[in-house]
């Protein structure tokens, strides 16, 4: 056996284990996911082949399936952003030569490792109408108390909220990205007699488009899939005004037991998340700044 | 480019290149960071607040900050209150976690070392097709899944959270092995290879000495992830006995919903190894932040 075959044989011996990982818990299961979209599946009689039904029922008969949608588009349509926003502020603050550092961004990140489960938990009583510390507050602001998961206009905006407790990671990778700027930048741009503001427009802000970028990538993609929020603090209400695209399905899935239902579901979830992202990405031509791109 | 060694020691060594020079400027960054730190910690404090007050100091308005008495009991009250099996949960999740940081641990240093320091054809498709994997929502193969899992008859096991993270232990965490490895000087495994070492033995007594860095990283990251998971136990755990803590807790939010200082005492328990991990690994954990987004 030749060193190219050798190299080849073992390579993939090492890589074996995620080769298989992607094809039984990944690959085979997109597919049977698919296939199973277009069946009537509940669970104990084997798949019965229905053609488009289930897609034809989803977007023309059931008016829970577009509040569900809209619901996730308006969360990660202001969720994502304004956690954009919350982040890089944070970073900047951060990249300030000021004492105590350390600790500040020990207070900003911590957020982020809380579990899920506890924080929701927190939110939950903090946000309480009648007990919650959030309305303590506003009550002695002299603001009247505000209802947040108790009326459906208020409860998303409430979870909008709540999600920018953890804008610790995102902060993070801003973070590195502005250490990553090199200095001899904002020299040559002091020579020409930039001031600072003009520094932070023309340097700052086209060198961390990339981290923005990334960032709002994962950060709708993650947005699209919300879930535990709604199941454990509102089941989705009230009045379906916090019914996640992702609690529906799972309504569909485990108490309905319609697997063909939820996977039709699931199959548009894909969709729509890969036409953003496709969308993102090509925008980004437009507006992130590459350094490659000058040399 | 700047490298990630001195992006890490700049955050980490107060090495600023920022400097603003007027006091009011400083006073004025001050004001904010410690508005945005109160912000930011308030809701834990809180929450350790809460789980020291009687049930009659919660249902004040406007709440007192502070209970009256610190009432400690609430902590073990609330673990054995009632029909909760929290000792279980706890030994359950323990078991869990360990068994997902071994199988992690295993398969991610693997396959990590294939990718990065073999050549073979096909490698580079795959291992797209294992960064791709990151950004596929979970959904889309949760239904079968769960409807493999059922034929086989692992529901209601903790087979399901456990298996899967032996055959490659999470996308990111290959990258971060592969990325990590790559940096490891050539010559080494060379010199070894010549002298007719295979490459399971290379890994075992080069890379492994070498690689304590990312290996605890990957361990830090894992715990994290499994400690904190809802969902998958949620979709894969059906009886009492084999719940984790995470279940545990919205079990109690739904039996007991008024036990507000019970449900934020075991809550808090929750939090507390997740932190004191947080501290000991604080800067393992922000590099492989780090890593993911300059990389990505």
């Amino acid at each position: 056996m030749n060193s190219r075959m050798r190299d080849t044989v073992q390579g993939y011996l090492f890589i074996s284990p995620v080769v298989l990982g992607l094809i039984i818990f990944t690959i085979g299961p997109m597919l049977t996911s698919f296939y199973m979209s277009f069946t009537k599946f509940p669970l104990l009689r084997a798949p019965e082949w229905i053609g488009l039904r289930n897609y034809v029922i989803m977007f023309t008969s059931d008016k829970n399936f577009w509040q569900a949608c809209k619901v996730t588009l308006i969360y990660a349509g202001t969720s994502v952003p304004l956690g954009l926003v919350g982040a890089f502020v944070l970073a900047i603050l951060l990249n300030q030569r000021v004492k105590g550092i350390a600790f500040f961004r020990t207070s900003f990140y911590m957020p982020a490792i809380v579990p899920a489960i506890a924080s929701l938990i927190l939110w939950g009583w903090l946000m309480n109408r009648d007990y919650g510390l959030i309305n303590a507050v506003l009550v002695r602001l002299g603001f009247p108390k505000f209802s947040f998961f108790a009326e459906p206009e208020t409860a998303l905006a409430s979870m909008v909220m709540m999600s920018l407790w953890g804008v610790g990671a995102g902060m993070i990778i801003y973070l590195a990205g502005l250490q990553g700027i090199p200095e001899s930048l904002y020299e040559a741009g002091k020579l020409d007699g930039a001031n600072e503001l003009q520094l932070f427009i023309n340097i700052t802000i086209p060198m961390m488009t990339p981290t923005i970028f990334f960032n709002l990538v994962m950060g709708l993609i993650a947005a699209s899939q919300t879930f535990m929020n709604a199941f454990v603090l509102t089941s989705g209400g009230p009045l379906k005004s916090t019914y996640f695209y992702n609690l529906m399905l799972y309504e569909r899935a485990f108490n309905w037991t319609q697997m063909g239902m939820a996977s039709a579901m699931a199959w548009f979830l894909l969709f729509v998340v890969l036409v953003l992202t496709v969308l993102v990405f090509r925008s980004s031509a437009l507006w992130v700044f590459y350094e490659a791109e000058v040399k | 480019m700047v490298s990630d060694q001195e992006v890490y020691s700049g955050i980490f060594d107060l090495n600023w290149r920022r400097r603003p020079k007027q006091s009011s400027r400083i006073l004025f960054i001050y004001l904010i960071l410690i508005v945005s730190a109160v912000v930011f910690l308030l809701p834990l404090l809180w929450m350790a607040t809460t789980s020291l007050k009687t049930q009659a100091e919660i249902y004040v308005f406007p709440p007192t900050f502070f209970p009256e008495t610190f009432r400690w009991q609430n902590f073990p009250e609330g673990w054995t209150y009632e029909s909760m099996q929290w000792t279980r949960w706890l030994v359950n999740t323990l078991t869990i976690t360990a068994s997902v940081m071994v199988g992690t641990l295993i398969s991610a240093t693997l396959c990590g070392y294939g990718f990065a320091r073999i050549s073979f054809p096909g490698r580079d498709v795959w291992f797209i097709m294992v960064l791709a994997s990151i950004m596929l929502p979970g959904t889309v193969t949760l239904i079968p899944l769960f409807v493999g899992f059922h034929r086989v008859g692992w529901l209601d096991t903790f087979l399901p959270l456990t298996v899967p993270a032996f055959f490659g232990g999470g996308a990111f965490n290959i990258f971060l092995m592969r990325q990590f490895f790559k940096g490891i000087p050539i010559e080494l495994e060379e010199a070894a290879l010549i002298d007719g070492a295979n490459r399971l033995r290379i890994l075992w007594q080069i890379f492994i000495p070498l690689s304590r860095p990312v290996l605890a990283t990957t361990s830090v990251f894992t715990f994290q992830a499994v400690w904190n998971d809802y969902f998958g136990p949620l979709i894969f755990l059906t009886s009492q006995e084999n719940y984790t803590l995470a279940l545990g807790i919205t079990f109690f939010k739904g039996l007991y919903n008024t036990q507000v200082p019970y449900m934020m005492a075991m809550s808090f328990l929750m939090v507390i190894p997740v932190v004191i991990v947080f501290f000991f690994a604080q800067k393992l954990m922000i590099r492989g932040v780090i890593l993911s987004g300059i990389q990505a």
